[in-house]
């Protein structure tokens, strides 16, 4: 049956592999063409919900004669993970993105370069890292996650808002919350940390009784919002979901003046996110331009439109809906970003055990 | 001299191994070594430690109970729908085999999206359970894999010979009996290679497990991925890396000891359905139905706008949607078509060669093996950690000459790896059906050896060299795993794109992903109803 290949047509291959290699040659050239690590241009490594118009950046890169080559690296994880799995042979000059819950874990591993913004404004100051993890990274922006709960629902049914962590597990608000996993999305694990602040030791059991009263977890803060949400617009079924303390704006309906979503403020727990410059950036100098750009108001003012999170530059002006409508929490429940680094793996892997058991 | 006449063929064995060796084994490598040699010694206890958890056992269970179910479901689905699409004949059908392929091609983010509207509250799966949950996985995977149950086994139901079942008919078996003793045993081995590649498909499923999964539910790749994002846990996702690579390594040897056992190669005319096909033809309908309901959502979904029906979704697909972009969907759209022609311009060349060497049929039992282990070293992208293989590059291509982590080129390399074993699989069954004769035959008659080449091998392989050009360009227009690690910002590939746009809030973002989604659905559809027009029986028959 098996008959020997015949030795015949070896023109074939030949010519197969001299297409091959031309492949593989163009790849090559294609390759060096694209690679740019001077001193002109400042990489910068993000996390994916980076969002500035491009007419700020441009005013920048005019003023300062940088090109700035903007990467997203996926979420703040992923992003402070691949700086540290790359530490050899940095993939960018600044990085932006990194925030409380993974700061400490960047700084102990030594990607980040001594560098704080120079002109940070006094007043924000208290946002900038303390201890051992001090002055490396810059505060740039804050955003609080609280649960949120939609007024129109309860109004129309007569029945008073939740304004606790424990009015959330009685048997009046039950099958009514929902909230994105810590284990895949930022906001599930900051409202995953402010029970943990809230209830210390006795976190398990309090979750337990959430869950007992029907809480829902989605994998995302989109299909919370979006989905399950009653006010999201998705026509969801759920009239209380983990959010953001500036949620409420985007509830105002065409014509209306007010939100029809409003913020219980003793649930809230806030995300700081940092700039740095990154150890043994081929352009530190430009990198340090950009941590200061970063904090500067033309940036800053863009960020609650852009990306949803209040300035820590008190001269930045916010929206005039966020000035009325989305106050940050003036209390919200601490935890030191060390203490997050260290017990992390161990709260996700309790959780998760909570919420599949 | 001898040694020199036989360089060409040298190099067509070494491009392609050169190509995997640095685009897909290094990183890999590079990644389990980071892993398991964290300050420079093997730390063998740790990873055993990590393989006795009992979250590492759940996640095994899970991996291997919601693949198999899904395999269950789609073997279930897709033996009924072959026969449909095979052996009856019933106007419409070759649009019914095409669209049946589609579900597979289409990105896994988009399939999530649409399985989870499918279950939400007062939807038409709600009945079935949550949409984060073992039944909205599995019925996802068994959406995208029955075509390729179905195309499997029926490009060899097709060519299977009647005659026998028609002998058994005549000597008194009941049609149960020709189907228990007759035409499923003829069948098996094929039912049972699809099976496998649909259990490999499930089981290194990352894209659907994530979006439905909800990580409540976690499979060894969405656990691999967790670890290395999340967690930085390398030592804990280079075991479970490993444990994957195995569990690959034996499906493969599975699915090519099933495959050396021939099937017919008869050509049976299909059939207009009689009264007594009307069980299997229901069921059919219904696997139909079950395919086209998550594309439905997805276009209604995506032409509602502010409440009403609209093209606004499509009309937005121009702009960056509010600055959430930053480049318009549709300059994305063209990325992607560039990246997808450039990724199977590379598959092509990579594949034809590979193909060309596994299709040939070596005397010698040793050489026949080597071939076969060549063959199956190209099959593992497949199903290969897209995780660990995408931060592999991060940490193995940064120094010349080799310094690509910041190129736009890995794109392309990185599909075209995707798409690579499609490729192969498509056409070294034609080729290897080629009777050598053929060759000797124009040898004879004086052709030279291009001539032999182009008149043979090229005259009868130019369809499915092109069925698989196309096949490997729908795959890389809906690749997502490999790429999201890889694309830049400034130039996105359009599932990226949804992958942002369903990741920002704003109900117009959702809405303009919706739309999105629908234009890539329909370009990879159209791609295949393109190439399903050259009918090549092994394109999307991956046993």
């Amino acid at each position: 049956m098996a008959v020997r290949p015949s030795d015949r047509n070896k023109t074939a291959p030949r010519a197969i592999a001299l297409v091959a290699l031309a492949a593989l040659g163009s790849t090559a050239l294609a390759a060096c063409g694209t690679h740019a690590n001077d001193t002109k241009t400042i990489v910068v490594a993000t996390h994916d919900s980076w969002a500035m118009p491009k007419k700020v950046i441009a005013a920048f890169e005019k003023s300062s004669g940088y090109t700035v080559k903007i990467e997203e690296q996926g979420d703040a994880g992923e992003l402070t993970n691949k700086l540290v799995l790359t530490k050899d042979s940095p993939i960018a000059d600044a990085v932006y993105g990194i925030d409380n819950t993974f700061a400490s874990r960047a700084v102990d591993a030594g990607v980040l370069q001594k560098y704080v913004a120079t002109d940070l404004p006094t007043a924000a100051k208290k946002y900038a890292l303390a201890g051992a993890s001090a002055g490396r990274l810059t505060p740039v922006d804050y955003g609080d996650v609280c649960v949120n709960a939609d007024d129109q629902w309860f109004s129309a049914r007569h029945l008073a808002e939740p304004r606790t962590f424990d009015d959330l597990t009685k048997p009046a608000y039950k099958n009514l919350l929902v909230t994105p996993a810590a284990t895949t999305s930022s906001p599930g694990l900051a409202f995953l940390i402010a029970t943990i602040s809230a209830k210390g030791a006795g976190w398990q059991g309090y979750w337990k009784k959430l869950l007992a009263n029907g809480a829902k977890v989605d994998p995302g803060w989109s299909e919370a919002w979006e989905g399950d949400y009653t006010d999201g617009g998705g026509g969801g079924k759920r009239p209380i979901v983990v959010s953001y303390s500036s949620s409420p704006p985007d509830t105002i309906a065409k014509g209306a003046t007010r939100p029809r979503t409003s913020v219980l403020l003793g649930t809230c727990f806030r995300q700081i996110e940092y700039a740095g410059v990154v150890t043994g950036a081929a352009n530190t100098a430009g990198a340090k331009a950009f941590v200061n750009f970063m904090v500067s108001r033309a940036a800053q003012q863009t960020m609650p439109a852009n990306m949803y999170v209040y300035p820590v530059n008190p001269a930045a002006k916010v929206p005039a809906s966020w000035a009325k409508w989305a106050t940050p929490a003036t209390k919200p429940w601490p935890m030191a970003p060390a203490t997050i680094t260290a017990k992390r793996t161990e709260w996700l892997s309790q959780w998760r055990d909570l919420v599949s058991g | 001299m001898r040694l020199l006449r036989r360089v060409p063929l040298v190099l067509v064995v070494l491009v392609p191994l050169a190509a995997i060796g640095v685009f897909f084994v290094l990183p890999f490598v590079g990644m389990i070594h980071r892993g398991l040699w964290p300050a420079g010694h093997l730390d063998i206890g740790a990873t055993l430690d990590v393989l006795g958890r009992s979250r590492t056992r759940s996640v095994l269970w899970f991996t291997a109970y919601s693949a198999a179910l899904s395999t269950a479901g789609a073997v279930l689905l897709g033996v009924p729908a072959a026969y449909c699409c095979y052996r009856l004949r019933f106007p419409g059908r070759d649009l019914v085999r095409t669209l049946a392929l589609v579900p597979f091609v289409m990105p896994t983010v988009v399939v999530g999206v649409a399985f989870n509207r499918l279950f939400a509250d007062g939807e038409p799966f709600a009945w079935l359970g949550s949409e984060q949950g073992p039944t909205a996985i599995v019925a996802a995977m068994v959406f995208m894999n029955v075509g390729v149950v179905m195309r499997t086994v029926g490009s060899a139901w097709a060519g299977m010979d009647v005659r026998r079942a028609q002998a058994a008919a005549v000597l008194g078996a009941s049609p149960a009996q020709v189907w228990w003793t007759v035409t499923l045993p003829a069948l098996a081995p094929v039912v049972v290679a699809a099976a496998s590649v649909v259990f490999l498909f499930c089981a290194t499923s990352f894209g659907i497990v994530l979006v439905l999964g909800g990580l409540r539910y976690a499979n060894v790749e969405s656990e691999i991925y967790l670890l290395t994002t999340q967690e930085l846990d390398l030592g804990s996702a280079a075991a479970l890396s490993i444990l994957q690579l195995l569990l690959i390594v034996a499906l493969l040897w599975l699915v090519g000891r099933v495959r050396r056992q021939q099937v017919d190669h008869a050509v049976a005319a299909a059939r207009t359905p009689a009264l007594r096909d009307l069980p299997v033809l229901g069921v059919g309908v219904a696997t139909f139905g079950y395919l086209l309901l998550p594309v439905l959502t997805l276009v209604s979904a995506s032409l509602h706008r502010d409440g009403g029906w609209s093209w606004g979704n499509y009309r937005a697909l121009a702009t960056t949607g509010d600055d959430t972009l930053v480049v318009p969907a549709t300059q994305a759209l063209a990325n992607s078509l560039v990246i997808a022609v450039e990724a199977t311009a590379m598959a092509m060349c990579l594949g034809a060669m590979v193909a060309y060497i596994v299709s040939r049929r070596p005397a010698d039992p040793r050489l026949a093996r080597l071939i076969a282990v060549f063959d199956g070293l190209f099959m593992l992208p497949l199903g290969v950690s897209a995780v660990t293989v995408g931060f592999g590059f991060l940490i193995t291509l940064d120094r010349p000459p080799l310094d690509l982590r910041s190129s736009s080129v890995l794109i392309p390399i990185a599909q075209a790896m995707v798409a690579l074993p499609l490729v192969v699989r498509t056409v070294a069954p034609v080729w290897r059906g080629i009777d050598d004769r053929l060759r000797q035959a124009a040898a004879s008659l004086g052709a030279g050896r291009w001539r032999v080449f182009a008149s043979v091998d090229l005259a009868i392989g130019w369809r499915p060299l092109l069925a698989a050009a196309g096949f490997g360009f729908a795959v890389s227009l809906g690749e997502f795993g490999a790429t999201s690690f890889l694309a830049r910002s400034d130039h996105p590939t359009l599932p990226v794109v949804i992958y942002r746009l369903l990741g920002h809030p704003g109900v117009n973002n959702f809405g303009m992903a919706m739309a999105a989604s629908t234009v890539l659905a329909a370009a990879t559809a159209g791609t295949i109803v393109l190439v399903e027009r050259l009918r090549v029986g092994s394109l999307g028959a991956l046993g």
